[in-house]
Parts: structure tokens; C-alpha cells; sequence
């Protein structure tokens, strides 16, 4: 089964890299973009198994790894 | 008083710690693979700079779920002192032993230069620390973060270890390197502040053959303590 655990930082936490991203946008003539934040996308091979287990499996991957909650949130998308 | 250094894949300040600590401070120091244990008697444990696991997914995160690291933080639990430069601060962040994050730079540049620190709260690692230090920065992820409440707890118990100052020790904004919040460049951690994190470097700035001196009187403060 494939999960993904998508990683963004916190809304109060600034972005220097999605700043840079957004201000590149501008220097190439796309107007109206009002922000870009970047994030970090996990996809996870796992065996299959009882979805309430996995998606607890899971989130501990996610707090205790993938994500650092002092200045990231994270989201897991359970595949079929 | 025996010291260890660990080293992760990607240390690369190791051997200038290493060298301090041994030729220029005469104390035994054993160095420590990240795979292993730590070897029992010792006084200090030092997380050199580097870019361990490269960096990988964030800065430290890889790193501090290392076997070693169960054994620093029982070291660091127990009051035993422990030292993070740069991707040490930032592996003691990750695991916990320090409040609040390390983030990208502000401006985004990676910032390689000698800075001007204030020091603030009193511990074991700044009693033979001059008040304003110079001391080197190399770093791409040094603007420490932490919410209001956490720094507000930092403040009262006199956890902020080290400041971002001008020369005659005036912490004003130009003087922050990289946009860390009120301009912290070291905290203290563990219940008696036996933890320190710092993004400067004092282990390149500990001999007058390199430059300067101020550095070592941040190891010359443990070797006092213990």
C-alpha cells in the first residue's frame, strides 16, 4: 500500500525559500502571485494491514521523523 | 574531567574538536562512532558542526534518532554536559534536549564569517567566558525559532546562553547574522543548564596561531565545572 505524509511548515513560520520562489515567478513575468510556500512530499511503500493501525503507524513516523512539530504540521494521505 | 565526540556521517568540525580538546587543552577525548555507545566516565559529550546525513529531510532530524543518542540524552538528563556547535545545535533541537527550531537563514545565504557574541545566562559552560566574544558562524540554517511562550521561559530562567552583538556588545538587529529571534545564537538546556546548543563555532577560534582565543574559553569553562 502507498502513503503519503505531506510536510508543510507551520503558517507562523516564515519561508525564505518559497520567498525566493515567488519573487523568481515575478522576475519571469507571471503576475499575481500573492505567495508560495514550499513543503516536502513522502511517499511510503508500506505491507498492507488494517487501516486504522497503519494510519497510527504512521503519524508516529511522522512526529517522531518526517515532520518537526516545533515548526511543522503534516498531513498523511492513505493510498488504496 | 574526559570528553567525547561524536561523530555522525557528514561531521565534519570532528577533528578540529578533537584537536582542541586534546592538544590545546590537554583533555582525554575519545571519539565516538554514531553506531556505538557512549563509553562510560565521561564529563563532557560534544555534537560537532558538519552537515550530518546531509542534511537530510532537516537539518539534524536523521541524526538524532541515531543509536549514540539515547545515550546522550540519558548523559544530559542526568546533568551530564553536553555541547552542540552548529548541526549539533541542531540535532539537540531535534531530539528535544533544546526548546524550539533551527531554520533557514533569513536572507537565505550561507553565512561564513566571524561574529561578535554577548554573554547572557550563567552556567558551567561561561564562567571563563569574557562578556563579548568573538567567535566564527558557518551555517545556512541558523535562525533559531521558538513560540512566545517558550522564549519567555528562556528569559526568566536565564536560559539564553549567547546573543548576536556588535563589537562593543550591543545586541542590535544588524548585528544578527541570520534573523534568529531577539538574537539568540546559544541557549541552555537540561535541569541544571548542562546542555548548551550554539551555531557559532568556538572549536575554529581557540588558538592565537588561528586568530583568536575566545572560543576556548568556553571548553576552558567545562573544564573548570567538572
Amino acid at each position: 500500500m502507498k502513503a503519503t505524509v505531506i510536510v508543510r511548515l507551520k503558517r507562523e513560520v516564515l519561508d525564505p525559500q518559497g520567498d525566493a520562489v515567488r519573487r523568481a515567478l515575478g522576475t519571469m513575468g507571471f503576475t499575481g502571485v500573492g505567495g508560495v510556500r514550499i513543503g516536502k512530499i513522502v511517499e511510503i511503500e508500506l505491507a498492507a494491514g488494517d487501516r486504522a493501525a497503519l494510519q497510527e503507524k504512521l503519524a508516529k513516523m511522522a512526529d517522531e521523523l518526517l515532520a518537526n512539530p516545533v515548526i511543522e504540521d503534516y498531513e498523511i494521505v492513505l493510498g488504496s | 574531567m574526559k570528553a567525547a565526540v561524536v561523530i555522525f556521517p557528514g561531521s565534519n568540525c570532528d577533528h578540529d574538536v578533537l584537536h582542541v580538546l586534546r592538544n590545546v587543552l590537554q583533555v582525554p577525548t575519545t571519539p565516538v562512532w554514531h553506531r556505538e555507545r557512549l563509553p562510560s566516565g565521561i564529563d563532557l559529550v560534544v555534537l560537532p558542526g558538519g552537515f550530518s546525513f546531509g542534511d537530510y529531510l532537516r537539518c539534524g532530524a536523521i541524526a538524532h534518532q541515531s543509536e549514540v543518542m539515547a545515550d546522550v540524552k540519558q548523559h544530559a538528563e542526568r546533568g551530564g554536559l553536553v555541547l552542540g556547535i552548529c548541526n549539533g545545535f541542531q540535532i539537540l533541537t531535534e531530539s528535544r534536549l533544546l526548546p524550539g527550531a533551527l531554520t533557514r537563514n533569513v536572507h537565505r545565504r550561507f553565512e561564513c564569517r566571524d561574529v561578535w557574541l554577548k554573554r547572557e545566562g550563567e552556567s558551567a559552560f561561561s564562567r571563563a567566558v569574557p562578556e563579548v566574544l568573538r567567535v566564527p558562524i558557518a551555517h545556512s540554517d541558523g535562525r533559531y525559532q521558538i513560540d512566545a511562550e517558550g522564549l519567555a521561559k528562556l528569559q526568566t530562567e536565564g536560559r539564553i546562553a549567547f546573543r548576536y552583538c556588535d563589537p562593543r556588545g550591543n545586541v542590535v538587529t544588524e548585528a544578527n547574522p541570520n534573523g534568529a529571534m531577539v538574537n539568540i545564537a546559544g541557549i541552555y538546556g537540561g535541569p541544571r543548564k548542562n546542555v548548551l546548543g550554539m551555531m557559532p563555532h568556538p572549536e575554529r577560534l581557540a588558538e592565537s596561531a588561528l586568530g583568536g582565543e575566545d572560543g576556548r574559553s568556553i571548553f576552558e569553562a567545562v573544564l573548570r565545572a567538572a
